[in-house]
């Protein structure tokens, strides 16, 4: 198993509210290989940002085992967690307030490395930091320039630089394109893939574009209120999609060509409440096959085909 | 279907269409001389990136351009009236009535300390001589129509989802049958399996009710889905403009490639994305010749020197490229069936 960069074991967290216990991850597993990507996807509250900073424990786990390279990293102390962030970051979805407006891409990326001590000397960070300039892409004499001054491709660039600043093993991406136009999307798609090959980064990338990971990602699970429904291998996830859900999810997606009519798979109603879930298919109320059984127990993932999990009582 | 598509004269028509923003220091070029017609029936998509002007347009068309914006052009017509030339109560029966407009983000489109069945009450009462309860009773047929119980019309949008608010701004808009429906990124904050849900409710009731629409997108997706005529803006300006067909399969402008290339496609998911280089430029600092020149790789010295002509490849397939006067130039993208 040495060759995981991470594993999540049934990872719970639950959020106290008024109204009860909001379950925004209920029971997540998942591995990735060095160098790899997961894509998690799923649509608004269905708590794939919640898993990723969870996995970062910027917030902290309800129940549940997060290993870092095979080490325990749930319980450890702030100070022991501090020397661990350096090997797990996070780049946000919205570059317009991720970043400090009164710093200047050189303060920010200059603090980060003093900050953590992972170059000292006055000469040596510079360095450092017009490194790091280059490698997202971003032109020297930008190195005094304030985030307003900046578009939303560029502020993202910096989102992305800040996070390599600490030679990261693992990264969580979350939605890191989905507030840029498609051409400067696609700019940032390909810089995070060339970075993953040169510097062999492992990526947990969040989105909610099923479109957007294909191109990504090795795997790719799909979430719904909380737990994953259905996890398999990229191609075999849009080749043979299993889990209702998926296959609407899949048949949703607005494709920039002139077809015949293709057939659509339209839910019914939306997303249900997180909170107090009942002992059943979280699914049932939209799925298009509502059986008994998807009333009596929340199925469990299970492994239909080599690498393919699927939760379905119809699978 | 057959029908919608026959009917041919134009519910819409504006031709150089001009608006800038005049600021103390600089000048906004936002929308520059464009020209287009929508047919009655048809759906003609406003394909562009943020900052194309694509809005600017759509809020002309009602003229409701926030100061200091200046509209200049030589005609826009909306069901045979000149909204140009209309006076203030004129322009108040224009809006909603002939044309209606479902702006992007529910959230923020509707009142939050009425109830919803009342907001679409007070639109109707405002163009149509019906007592309260007559208005009251319109209104929960438009929730109906739209797919949300008539018991909730007392409800406060706070108690809606995204997706049922924007139900309710649709409700609104068509609760006074209007000829033109103007939906300027109806979808951008709704998720998928919901935006398809949206798309085909706008899409039912557009063919039910024969209406003409303007959809303002940034994604080709939804226009493939919904659209018969394409218009692709750049910097304030459409650079190609025709039949869903002929801009998807027939794509002339350099611009639409690289928006084709740049997007994932999960029919073609082996392709890789090829990103247009660099950014849209300034709109108070525009390049003389051709706005996408600069990031174009086709762009010769034809093309810095003046603002490219119109070419015509059909009566509906519009390309304002400049190369297209250099003899045999043809972009990369191939010409589908």
């Amino acid at each position: 198993m040495s060759n995981m960069i991470l594993e999540v074991k049934d990872l719970k967290k639950h959020f106290k509210t008024s109204r009860g216990m909001l379950h925004a991850v209920d029971g997540v597993s998942f591995s990735i290989e060095k160098g790899k990507t997961i894509g998690i996807v799923g649509e608004s509250g269905c708590g794939k940002t919640t898993l990723g900073r969870t996995i970062l424990r910027l917030v902290e786990p309800t129940s549940g085992e997060i290993m870092l390279e095979g080490k325990n990293i749930t319980k450890l102390s702030r100070g022991e967690m501090k020397k661990i962030r350096k090997d797990l970051q996070i780049i946000f979805q919205d570059p317009f307030s991720s970043l400090d407006p009164r710093n200047t891409i050189s303060q920010t990326l200059t603090e980060v490395i003093k900050v953590n001590r992972i170059r000292s000397g006055k000469q040596e960070i510079k360095n450092r930091v017009l490194e790091l300039m280059e490698t997202v892409g971003l032109s020297e004499r930008l190195m005094n320039t304030y985030p307003h001054e900046l578009d939303g491709g560029r502020r993202q660039r910096i989102g992305i630089a800040r996070a390599l600043a600490m030679e990261p093993k693992l990264i969580v991406c979350d939605e890191p394109v989905s507030a840029l136009d498609v051409s400067i999307q696609a700019q940032i798609l390909n810089l995070l893939q060339g970075l993953q090959e040169n510097l062999k980064l492992s990526y947990v990338f969040i989105t909610h574009d099923l479109a957007v990971v294909n191109h990504f990602a090795n795997e790719i699970a799909v979430m719904y209120l909380g737990q994953i429904v259905e996890k398999a291998p990229t191609e075999e996830l849009f080749n043979n999609p299993l889990h209702p859900y998926t296959q609407a999810l899949l048949s949703a997606i607005p494709i920039p060509e002139v077809l015949e009519k293709r057939p659509q798979i339209l839910l019914k109603g939306e997303i249900t409440s997180p909170i107090n879930p009942k002992d059943e298919c979280r699914f049932a109320n939209r799925c298009l096959h509502d059986y008994r059984e998807c009333r009596q127990h929340n199925p469990i993932l299970r492994e239909v085909s080599p690498n393919h999990f699927v939760a379905c009582f119809k699978v | 279907m057959e029908e919608r598509k026959s009917l041919h004269d134009p519910v819409l028509e504006v031709e150089d269409l001009g608006v800038q923003f005049i600021l103390e220091n600089e000048t906004i070029n936002a929308v520059n001389d464009i020209s287009f017609k929508l047919r009655k029936g048809h759906t003609l998509g406003f394909v562009g990136e943020t900052g194309a002007g694509k809005t600017t347009t759509a809020l002309a068309l009602l003229r409701l351009v926030p100061h200091p914006g200046k509209v200049e052009s030589k005609k826009i017509e909306v069901c045979g009236h000149e909204v140009t030339a209309m006076t203030s109560s004129q322009l108040e029966k224009y809006r909603g009535n002939d044309v209606a407009m479902i702006f992007q983000d529910p959230m923020t489109s509707l009142n939050p300390v009425f109830t919803v069945g009342q907001q679409i009450a007070d639109s109707i009462m405002l163009h149509q001589n019906v007592t309260s309860a007559e208005a009251k009773a319109r209104a929960e047929q438009m929730l109906e129509l739209v797919g949300i119980s008539a018991n909730r019309a007392g409800e406060y949008p706070h108690q809606f989802s995204g997706g049922m608010k924007q139900r309710v701004v649709i409700a609104i808009a068509l609760a006074c049958n209007p000829e033109v429906l103007i939906a300027d990124e109806p979808t951008t904050a709704l998720d998928v399996t919901i935006q398809a849900q949206v798309l085909n409710l706008m899409k039912k009731l557009r063919d039910d009710r024969r209406m003409s629409m303007i959809m303002i997108t940034h994604s080709l997706g939804i226009v493939a889905d919904i659209c018969d005529e394409v218009a692709v803006m750049y910097a304030g300006r459409i650079v190609e403009t025709g039949t869903l067909v002929e801009v998807f399969n027939h794509t002339k402008h350099p611009y639409t490639e690289g928006l084709f290339n740049s997007l994932p496609n999960i029919l073609n998911r082996s392709a890789k994305l090829k990103p247009i280089p660099g950014l849209m430029p300034d709109p108070s600092n525009l390049p003389v010749g051709c706005s996408f020149a600069p990031r174009c790789k086709y762009a010769g010295p034809d093309c810095t020197c003046a603002q490219p002509k119109a070419h015509w490849f059909s009566d509906t397939h519009m390309v304002a490229c400049a190369a297209y006067q250099r003899e045999g130039f043809a972009i990369d993208r191939p010409e589908k069936k």
